[in-house]
């Protein structure tokens, strides 16, 4: 390993697609990947239960950040997955003693350096290996201030748990980059497809239509108390827990589209990051107003609870309109000229 | 969310650890600012975690009161549900649920023991006993 910095990201899959293409040269905040990927997203799919609870992300599926970025950037992966536990301990090895950076998926709950309370069940975490000393594995583990160390024993449970999302020992690792990244280019690209995913995706469940979904789900909410402030706490950690920026990305999407903004003069963008900024603000507030209604002692109002996130949904409408009319019109001159 | 606005509310969920929010300056650019967490999530967090808990506890009683077998109590202990754990350990559900009855849950061969226990990240002598009998 000729260098390698530890540096903490808000969310897991990006920051180690933004760490590993640095470590090769090619600069790409974690923003910028993320935004790249067309990472942001909306879905609520009830027959999808996870624990008892009903599938809501706020971004892609694992893996498509670092598949959908490499891809556009013109980056080569080399992706790979092992039937057997020691035939990956094995090429893990092989690779860390090449001195190569290596990104792995893994559980979070056999990683001993979590925090007792935020051990799930959740198999699509993303980390980086960056040496070994003995049986202990150097980790930066992106959404944590400093690496850690893990045994070989905790890592390898961690890779090859079974289950939901398994990641059968995937890691991967950075072939090669390009010389350079055509911005213009990949930006319009990104956020067009990330315009289609929110506002024209053909099923109800998906992009702008699925909060809309949920929130006419909250509105007749029913069942106890217990299992109503269940659901709706699901909301809000998949919202607000481990990786997400703060209100479901919203904000690591705006930070994407200042950085956009700069980068190709193109002040329609920066309005667009008000206005992400400004939804995300309402997610919060709907994060807010759970939080109170759960704690009264008085019924749960599902009103003024459907009616926050129908205005995150009217306002996530707004803003991908608004970069549709953006994208309609030609590129300026000035915008291709800069990078 | 400004800068200002970030949450600092020191949350047990985190453990002293901090995580990396982005939030507009004065001047409106979004940096990177450390979290050390927030009340709201902090809220929904414990109430995940108490559900298991309770789940446990319960689970618990049934155990010594002879209804349940130990598995029974060690799959919420690790917070896992019946269909969580048969994924994990690439049994049958009906089958996991066969071995939550004390009876077939002491004929369990050690191979299927031993299946159980690193599902659950723990030995197999924990698997067969309950922590007041441990």
């Amino acid at each position: 390993m000729t260098s390698f910095s530890h540096q903490q990201s808000a969310h897991c899959e990006s920051g180690v697609i933004s760490a590993l293409l640095s470590q090769r040269g090619l600069k790409v905040s974690e923003p910028m990947a993320f935004g790249l990927a067309n990472a942001l997203a909306f879905a609520y799919i009830p027959v999808v239960k996870l624990s008892g609870q009903p599938l809501i992300a706020y971004r892609l599926p694992p893996q498509f950040i670092i598949k959908g970025l490499c891809k556009r950037l013109g980056v080569k992966v080399s992706f790979r997955r092992f039937k057997d536990p020691i035939a990956g301990a094995q090429a893990l090895d092989e690779a860390l003693d090449e001195g190569q950076l290596v990104g792995l998926q893994t559980s979070v709950y056999y990683l001993p350096y979590f925090p007792e309370e935020m051990r799930f069940h959740f198999n699509a975490h993303n980390l980086m290996v960056y040496g070994r000393e003995g049986d202990q594995y150097q980790i930066s583990d992106p959404i944590f201030e400093e690496p850690v160390t893990v045994s070989g024993k905790h890592l390898n449970r961690a890779r090859f748990v079974r289950g939901p999302l398994a990641p059968k020992g995937l890691m991967y690792t950075v072939e090669s980059v390009p010389e350079s990244i055509d911005y213009p280019r990949v930006i319009r690209a990104a956020i067009s497809r990330n315009v289609k995913v929110m506002l024209g995706a053909p099923l109800p469940i998906i992009g702008v239509k699925g909060i809309r979904f949920l929130a006419r789900k909250i509105a007749k909410l029913k069942g106890s108390p217990q299992e109503q402030r269940l659901f709706l706490g699901h909301i809000v950690r998949m919202q607000e827990e481990i990786g997400t920026g703060g209100a479901g990305f919203r904000f690591i999407y705006a930070s994407f589209l200042q950085e956009a903004a700069e980068l190709l003069s193109e002040p329609e963008l920066e309005r667009a990051s008000e206005a992400m900024t400004a939804v995300g603000d309402t997610w919060r507030n709907f994060a807010l107003a759970v939080a109170k209604q759960c704690k009264q002692p008085e019924a749960i109002d599902h009103a003024l609870l459907a009616q926050l996130l129908l205005s995150c949904a009217e306002g996530e409408r707004q803003l991908w309109l608004d970069l549709r009319t953006w994208l309609q019109v030609p590129k300026s001159d000035s915008a291709v000229a800069s990078r | 969310m400004r800068t200002d606005e970030v949450p600092q509310d020191n949350s047990s969920t985190y453990a002293g650890h901090k995580k990396l929010l982005y939030a507009r300056d004065q001047d409106g650019t979004y940096t990177q600012v450390p979290s050390t967490g927030w009340e709201v999530e902090a809220a929904a967090t414990k109430d995940a975690v108490a559900l298991y808990q309770q789940l446990a506890d319960q689970a618990l009683e049934q155990v010594r009161a002879g209804e349940k077998s130990p598995l029974f109590y060690h799959m919420y202990q690790c917070r896992m549900d019946p269909a969580l754990l048969a994924q994990v350990t690439g049994l049958f559900r009906w089958r996991v649920k066969w071995h939550f009855r004390p009876k077939p849950f002491r004929r369990l061969s050690q191979s299927l023991l031993q299946r159980y226990a690193e599902a659950l990240d723990i030995s197999v002598d924990q698997l067969t006993q309950t922590p007041d009998t441990q």
